[in-house]
C-alpha cells in the first residue's frame, strides 16, 4: 500500500536510505526493490513522498524508529485546491475512512504547512472547512486516538528554499506514526560529560546506527570509537557494543573517573559496551580463525581533516630511514610505542578488509567517508570490495570545500584468501586512480590552504550539481 | 575486560604463529551484574572458542562451566546463566594477558587491554 511520507527539510541525503534501512528491518523488503513516487510537480528533494510499503505495521515501525520521518500518513485525498482536496477526500473509499471517524473514538486535526505560516486563524478556518468529513468522535487534543493531518505547500511560484512551486498542494491524511526527536536533545552532545574534539552528533548516530540495522541483542563493533559516540546510538537501539581505540588515554582513562567512555553510557543508564581495548586497526589483535562474530561495524575513520590517523611503527622506521628499533629488556614494561601517520587509503583499506573477516553475512559496514567538494565525480570514486555491495550513499556537506558521505555496505559473499588478494589488488587500483586525493595530508591541505583566486573561476563540477539551498544544516 | 574480548584477542607478534589463547594473569577481578540476553548468548555461542573460555574463567575463579559444550545446551537456563556470567560479568579489571609463545605481557589496566606491539614486534 502506499502511504505518504513527510520528511523533516534536512539532510536530505539521507532520508530515503534511512527509510529503506528500515524497510528492510521491520518489513524484510530488499532495500532497492522500495518503491518511492513523487507528487505531481514536485521537486525530488521535497518533504512530500509517496512509499510502497507491505501494511500500516512497517509503516508504523519504520516511522516511530526513523529519525527523519516527520510522519507517515494515509492519504485520504490531495488537490491543488480545498475543491479538489473535497473530491478527493469524498471519492476515498468510506470503509477505509468511517473505522476513525467512529463516535467513542477521539481525534485531533493539525495544520500544517511547508515554506509558509499559517495563522491560528486561518488554521480554524482550514479545520472548518472540512466539515464534509462526517466526524462522529470526540475531540482530543492531548491524547487522540487518531490524528488527522492538513498540510499544505506554499502557493505557485513561491521559492521556499527549494525550486519554485509549480502547483500549491493540500495533503489530508491519517497520522501512522513519525520519528521520535526528543531523543535528540536527550543525547545532544552538549550535555554529555566526555566529549573529543570529533564526537559524532547524536542526530547522524541514530541515523548511522539505522543504517546498519542495529537491533536489540546485536553485536556492533567500533574500530575508532573515540569517546564512544556512535556506540551511544547503538546501545540506545539495544546492541552489545564493543570498541577500539588506538589512544589509549581516550579508552582507559577518559577525564578522570566520571568523565570517560563508561560514564557516557551510564550518564543514558544503557548497558556498557562489552568490550573495549587498545588496539591498531593496522594490525588488529583478533585471534586467527575468528570470523563472522559482528552484525554490524560503524564508524567515522579518521581522514587527517580534523584528526589524523595514527598506526603502529615509527615513521622513520617505517620508510627504513632508521634501523629497526629493539626495546631495551628493562624498558619493555613501560615503553611506548611510537606511531606513525595513516593515510585514509590504508585505513579504509584495513577497515574494508577487517570487515569482510569479521562481519557476518548480511552484516552491515556503515562509515563516513570524505570527498572534495571540486573533484570530478567519477564512478568509481568510493572503495570497493568484492565481499561488499555499496546500497546507499548520502551526502553532508561540511564546507564549501569538502563534504563526508556516508556509505552503507551490505557483506554479500565469504571471506577467503583469494578475496582478500583480489580485494588488495583493487585496491592499488583505487589507490592510483585516487592518488591526489588520497596523499597523505592532501586532503587536510584542500580542506585549509587559503584559496587562489585563479582557480576558483574555474568550472566546479561537484559543486555545480548540487543545489545551492544545499547550506551546511540541509 | 570481559572474557568475551578476551576469547577474540590473541598476540599478533611478529613470529608468532599461534597467538591464542592468551593466559590471564590476575590482579583484581570484578564482577558486573548485566541483564541476560537469551538470544545474543545463542548467537555467539557459536563463535566462541570453548576450551579457551573453561580455561579462562578458571583463571578468573569461577570454574563451573563443563568442559564440553553445544548448542543443545544453550536450552537449559542453568547452562545458560553460567555461560552469561562466564562471558560478560567477569571482569579482569587489573592485570595481563600473556603471549602463549613469546611470554610478552599485554598489561590490562582500568579493564582495558593494552594490545598495540612495540616498534621490534610488528
Amino acid at each position: 500500500m502506499w502511504y505518504l511520507c513527510v520528511f523533516y527539510h534536512r539532510l536530505l541525503d539521507y532520508r530515503k536510505p534511512e527509510v529503506e534501512s528500515l524497510a528492510e528491518l521491520y518489513g524484510g523488503l530488499q532495500m532497492s526493490t522500495v518503491e518511492w513516487k513523487l507528487p505531481q510537480d514536485h521537486h525530488p528533494d521535497s518533504p512530500f513522498h509517496f512509499v510502497n510499503l507491505p501494511s500500516e505495521d512497517v509503516a508504523r515501525s519504520i516511522a516511530n524508529r526513523s529519525i527523519l520521518v516527520k510522519g507517515m500518513y494515509e492519504l485520504w485525498g490531495q488537490g491543488n485546491s480545498y475543491e479538489e482536496l473535497e473530491e478527493s477526500i469524498k471519492n476515498y473509499p468510506e470503509d477505509r475512512k468511517l473505522p476513525y471517524l467512529a463516535c467513542e473514538s477521539t481525534f485531533k486535526i493539525t495544520v500544517d504547512s511547508f515554506g509558509k505560516v499559517i495563522s491560528f486563524q486561518e488554521q480554524n478556518d482550514r479545520i472548518k472547512g472540512l466539515s464534509y468529513i462526517p466526524f462522529q468522535g470526540r475531540v482530543d487534543l492531548k491524547n487522540p486516538e487518531n490524528k488527522f493531518w492538513l498540510m499544505e505547500t506554499d502557493d505557485h511560484g513561491a521559492n521556499n528554499g527549494l525550486p519554485p512551486i509549480v502547483k500549491r498542494t493540500v495533503f489530508f491524511g491519517r497520522e501512522i506514526g513519525g520519528a521520535d526527536r526528543k531523543r535528540i536533545p536527550t543525547y545532544q552532545l552538549k550535555s554529555r560529560m566526555y566529549l573529543g574534539p570529533t564526537a559524532m552528533d547524536a542526530e547522524m548516530a541514530f541515523l548511522m546506527a539505522n543504517q546498519a540495522l542495529v537491533t536489540s541483542g546485536k553485536l556492533v563493533y567500533d574500530p575508532f570509537v573515540g569517546t564512544g559516540s556512535i556506540l551511544i546510538a547503538a546501545a540506545h537501539f539495544g546492541a552489545m557494543t564493543m570498541g577500539a581505540d588506538i589512544d589509549i588515554r581516550v579508552v582507559r582513562d577518559g577525564r578522570g573517573p566520571d568523565c570517560n567512555v563508561w560514564s557516557n553510557f551510564k550518564q543514558y543508564g544503557l548497558s556498557m559496551p562489552v568490550g573495549l581495548l587498545r588496539a591498531d586497526n593496522n594490525l588488529p589483535p583478533w585471534r586467527p580463525g575468528l570470523k563472522e562474530v559482528f552484525d554490524a561495524i560503524i564508524c567515522d575513520p579518521p581522514y587527517g581533516v580534523r584528526a589524523g590517523g595514527r598506526k603502529s611503527g615509527g615513521r622513520k622506521l617505517l620508510k627504513g630511514a632508521v634501523a629497526p628499533y629493539t626495546v631495551p629488556d628493562d624498558k619493555r614494561t613501560d615503553h611506548i610505542p611510537s606511531t606513525a601517520p595513516y593515510s585514509l587509503a590504508e585505513c579504509v583499506h584495513d577497515l574494508l578488509d577487517l570487515s569482510a573477516k569479521m562481519l557476518i553475512l548480511g552484516g552491515r559496514l556503515v562509515y563516513f567517508y570524505p570527498v572534495l567538494r571540486d573533484y570530478d565525480i567519477v564512478e568509481d570514486m568510493f572503495p570497493e570490495h568484492p565481499c561488499f555491495k555499496l546500497v546507499a550513499k548520502s551526502e553532508q556537506i561540511l564546507s564549501s570545500r569538502y563534504s563526508r558521505v556516508l556509505l552503507t555496505m551490505v557483506k554479500t559473499g565469504p571471506y577467503t584468501d583469494e578475496i582478500a588478494e583480489l580485494a588488495r589488488i583493487k585496491h592499488l587500483e583505487f589507490k592510483e586512480n585516487h592518488l591526489k586525493s588520497l596523499e597523505d595530508g592532501s586532503l587536510h591541505s584542500s580542506v585549509f590552504s587559503p584559496s587562489d583566486p585563479q582557480l576558483s573561476t574555474g568550472p566546479k563540477s561537484w559543486k555545480d550539481i548540487k543545489q545551492k539551498y544545499r547550506g551546511k544544516y540541509v | 575486560m570481559r572474557l568475551l574480548t578476551h576469547n577474540m584477542l590473541s598476540s599478533k607478534i611478529k613470529g608468532v604463529s599461534n597467538g591464542f589463547p592468551l593466559r590471564i594473569e590476575v590482579e583484581k577481578v570484578i564482577e558486573k551484574q548485566v541483564e541476560l540476553n537469551p538470544d545474543f548468548l545463542k548467537n555467539i555461542f557459536p563463535k566462541v572458542d570453548w576450551k579457551a573460555l573453561v580455561e579462562a574463567g578458571r583463571t578468573m575463579g569461577f570454574a563451573e562451566l563443563p568442559e564440553e559444550a553445544d548448542l543443545l545446551m544453550l536450552d537449559s537456563s542453568e547452562f545458560l546463566s553460567k555461560f552469561h556470567h562466564a562471558l560478560l560479568e567477569l571482569h579482569l579489571e587489573e592485570g595481563a594477558l600473556v603471549c602463549p609463545e613469546t611470554g610478552r605481557k599485554f598489561p590490562v589496566n582500568k579493564g582495558i587491554p593494552n594490545m598495540l606491539l612495540h616498534e621490534d614486534e610488528v
